[in-house]
């Protein structure tokens, strides 16, 4: 036996963050409180998949999904119900999320400006309706705000932490 | 040559937003090469009509959010334009802070977490080895740059992303001088990791040299809110004459519109405004650097991110001396000299040139708006490179993973920002036979 104990890995929440149809504010967020907390993040996350930050990314089990974006065209419900049933825990991220505003004001346009979009609307193969994300799937906790609010951000981040059991 | 149909699909990664590749190979030759962006519509010209035109800057800021400042700063230039507002010199200086601010925050983004892997054969940027001395000081670097910009920004223009305090005719806050002091200080401490990253992408030697036609809002000194629209061919036009100049090209299966200049495709962007301008950067800026400028002019479209480099330390350094040359205080917002009218608002993007132009009825209603962004100018010039990338490639017998890799590391030194939309760069090679990794 070696004298010294044999140092065990450090645990990791896995993470998965997704973009559907939004301005990306909320990734920008994520990357600017990355400034202060890189060094953390880095021993606490292992980011399965997260287009902005790598090119290895995979669609496997996931403790927690952040979802940022409305949902416009099928395929978008498509990989939103893909990632529902991947992820343990899924957080609405952002107004376009959560609301489905801006991303689906289409939804509100009068007849004229329906009329005017209508060949994109069909050429796209957009939804009739533009849908939030609880439209689609079941979420469990949301961050609104456009762009996120960052508080209550880092509030989910601390509580999938200790409900995962990464930190006590 | 292989005629075996192969098709592929992957993400592109560490960019903005969603794009499309689709590669038809016959004979070793590339028969065709569509670069479509994907990015689901949002349809905001349309949103913004029948609106107030004062939320409308706010709402457009929503197209994009690693430009948001940019979309506001240019709809606030245009709505000003269209009322005959005249901004004042404080408010000119805090626009120059704010789009200052977003280019460090921007362009750090961009070359550190996007960029640099590709340098360093990584994945991602948290990959880097904090124990080993030249990476630790790379993290370090990236994060301290960031942080400076996001700064800046939130200081000046309230916040980083969607900024709050910019108006049409004015800002609502102003700084305290503690905060101006602080910021001085945060700006001065960055500037030799700013040095630092201008000596990183110089010594790159990714290379990939094409001729084509480059534009910018180009001013004296260099800014990015001022000046002409010129090109390397002579061209000098002012902004309220662009839409005479550039041709909207459809592009069927892309969501964004693409342009031509005079029929040929063009390039903006930093690698753009320093080949056409980098005689009129920051005089503090090009004494720290002389021999790096004589790279521009540069046909080498990697020199994109050693433009972007070079950006970093001129808002650095010009933020500074405004920041010291200004006594902030308070100021009402300037009203309009008429009800009614039509602008146009031209501003230099992180990413290039970006045109809005609005309408506004008498009842201070917007009648309508059209708006010409930086990557929609940059598509049918990445759409040939990827083309032409993909033909001097097959020849070395590359695999399915090298291309994608290779098309993914140009396409990033554009640095396209398809945020609207789509996630996924659909990679379709047909008609040849690729080895197995």
């Amino acid at each position: 036996m070696p004298d010294t104990p044999v140092q065990t890995p450090q645990k990791k929440l896995r993470v998965g963050w997704f973009t559907f149809s939004c301005c990306e504010d909320s990734t920008v967020i994520f990357t600017e409180l990355m400034n202060e907390r890189w060094e953390l993040w880095k021993k606490l996350f292992d980011f399965r998949h997260a287009r902005v930050l790598q090119s290895n990314n995979v669609m496997d089990q996931m403790d927690v999904a952040f979802i940022e974006g409305a949902l416009n065209t099928p395929s978008h419900v498509a990989k939103a119900k893909e990632i529902r049933k991947l992820a343990t825990m899924v957080v609405a991220i952002g107004a376009c999320a959560c609301t489905g505003l801006p991303s689906t004001q289409r939804n509100t346009f009068n007849a004229e400006q329906q009329a005017a979009i209508k060949p994109l609307v069909e050429k796209f193969d957009f939804l009739p309706k533009g849908q939030k994300l609880a439209e689609a799937i079941t979420v469990d906790a949301m961050v609104p705000g456009c762009p996120m609010d960052e508080k209550k951000f880092l509030a989910i981040i601390d509580l999938a932490l200790k409900k995962f059991g990464i930190v006590a | 040559m292989h005629t075996v149909d192969l098709s592929l699909n992957a993400e592109l990664t560490k960019v903005e937003g969603a794009a499309m590749l689709d590669v038809q190979i016959r004979g070793g030759k590339v028969q065709s090469c569509k670069f479509g962006i994907t990015e689901s519509k949002r349809f905001y010209t349309q949103a913004i009509r029948g609106k107030p035109y004062r939320g409308v800057p706010a709402l457009l800021a929503r197209i994009c959010g690693t430009c948001s400042n940019a979309h506001l700063i240019c709809s606030i230039e245009a709505c000003e334009h269209a009322l005959g507002i005249v901004p004042t010199p404080q408010s000119m200086a805090m626009k120059k802070l704010t789009m200052a601010g977003l280019n460090i925050r921007d362009h750090a983004l961009h070359l550190y977490l996007f960029a640099l892997p590709d340098m360093w054969g990584k994945d991602n940027f948290l990959s880097f080895d904090e124990n080993d001395p030249e990476q630790h000081q790379i993290l370090h670097d990236a994060f301290d740059i960031k942080a400076a910009g996001n700064k800046l920004s939130i200081v000046i223009a309230g916040r980083s992303v969607h900024a709050i305090n910019p108006m049409v005719g004015g800002f609502l806050n102003v700084p305290t001088k503690e905060q101006v002091e602080d910021l001085i200080h945060t700006l001065e401490h960055v500037r030799p990791a700013v040095l630092r990253t201008i000596d990183r992408f110089a010594k790159c030697d990714f290379r990939f040299d094409r001729k084509t036609h480059f534009m910018a809002l180009v001013a004296n000194p260099f800014n990015y809110l001022d000046g002409h629209i010129i090109s390397d061919q002579g061209d000098y036009i002012s902004e309220t004459e662009y839409r005479d100049h550039l041709e909207h090209v459809v592009i069927p299966y892309s969501q964004a519109s693409g342009y031509s200049f005079k029929g040929k495709s063009y390039m903006v962007g930093a690698l753009a405004r320093l080949n056409l301008s980098k005689d009129t950067l920051n005089a503090k800026t090009k004494a720290s650097i002389p021999t790096v400028l004589t790279r521009f002019p540069s046909t080498n479209i990697y020199d994109n991110n050693l433009a972007q480099a070079i950006e970093l330390l001129h808002c650095v350094d010009e933020s500074i001396e405004i920041l010291q040359a200004t006594k902030f205080k308070k100021e009402p917002l300037v009203t309009p000299a008429h009800p009614s009218g039509t602008g146009i608002g031209v501003v230099e993007a992180p990413r290039g040139t970006l045109y809005h132009k609005v309408t506004i009825g008498p009842d201070g209603m917007v009648v309508e708006g059209d708006i010409i962004v930086p990557t929609g100018q940059n598509q049918i010039n990445i759409e040939q490179d990827m083309a032409r990338l993909v033909e001097e490639l097959l020849p070395k017998d590359p695999t399915a993973d090298q291309i994608q890799h290779e098309i993914e590391k140009l396409i990033r030194a554009y640095d396209p920002c398809m945020s609207c939309a789509s996630h996924f760069l659909k990679l379709k090679l047909s008609g040849v036979q690729l080895r197995s990794a």
